[in-house]
């Protein structure tokens, strides 16, 4: 049962995923953008990473997505619904994505990877909490600081006049 | 099934895909929408090793610092966008190579 639906998001992930770049309409592919939210938001899960579960959920689903989606929203015409999305490079895009590709599978399946198991625990909220407010703390302050910066950065970006 | 190789196969399939999104795209925003694919095989990779890796949260971190980041490029990025819109009327990415019009 388990090996089923890790199938079923797998595939989900990367079918979707495949929509994003593949498909005409920026709108279809803000949607499938939002299946391979969902599918990596499973992903977590079968890792034990219930937080991060959420936080894919709230910050990627209910955040990034919606910002996408009005940004569509705001800079489409429907005149040139019907022009083609893609560039000249699709010939060198093919070409180098799929030596990517062969060269990381390559690594992947060569490589000895260090693996140990461990019991699946009861909770992960408390660890990265502690974490965050001890080893990480730095960090955790650097990025408050450029999450501000961000959001005036952008507030004053979008402005109507400069 | 499901072991470690597993999930990196799923984030190399990612990562690619999102490469060829950001390399073939005209539109600035479905570029962006490539480029959080990437993003996201990257921590798909972070938290597979922290699976596999003996349960080691500072893989969760790590990724937690990661959607942070692309949070605040997706609000700055868009706001670009909306601004190359307003002065060209248009967000191709090909036609938006001067700094000055």
């Amino acid at each position: 049962m388990s090996e089923f639906v890790f199938l079923v998001v797998t595939s989900v992930t990367i079918i979707s995923a495949l929509g994003v770049v593949l498909s005409n309409q920026l709108i279809y592919s803000a949607i499938s953008l939002l299946f391979t939210l969902f599918g990596i938001a499973g992903l977590y899960v079968f890792l034990w990473a219930d937080f991060m579960t959420g936080i894919q959920l709230l910050v990627y689903v209910g955040g990034i997505l919606t910002l996408i989606i009005f940004g569509i929203m705001l800079t489409n015409k429907i005149s040139s619904a019907r022009l083609s999305q893609t560039n000249m490079q699709q010939g060198i895009g093919s070409v180098v994505s799929l030596w990517l590709l062969i060269v990381l599978s390559l690594v992947i399946s060569k490589t000895n990877w260090y693996s140990v198991s461990s019991s699946e625990p009861v909770s992960t909220v408390d660890k990265i909490g502690t974490l965050l407010m001890t080893k990480h703390l730095l960090a955790f302050e650097g990025i408050s600081l450029l999450l501000l910066g961000a959001l005036i950065g952008a507030a004053i970006l979008a402005r109507k006049e400069i | 099934m499901n072991q470690l190789n597993t999930y990196l196969y799923i984030a190399a399939i990612l990562f690619s895909i999102g490469i060829f999104g950001v390399m073939t795209r005209r539109n600035g925003i479905a570029v962006l929408m490539g480029v959080e694919l990437i993003l996201n095989a990257a921590n798909i990779n972070f938290i597979a090793f922290s699976k596999y890796g003996g349960m080691n949260f500072d893989g969760h971190v790590f990724a937690l610092f990661i959607i942070v980041l692309a949070a605040a490029e997706a609000a700055v990025a868009l706001a670009i966008v909306i601004n190359i819109y307003n002065n060209l009327n248009t967000i191709n990415v090909d036609e938006a190579s001067a700094i000055k019009q």
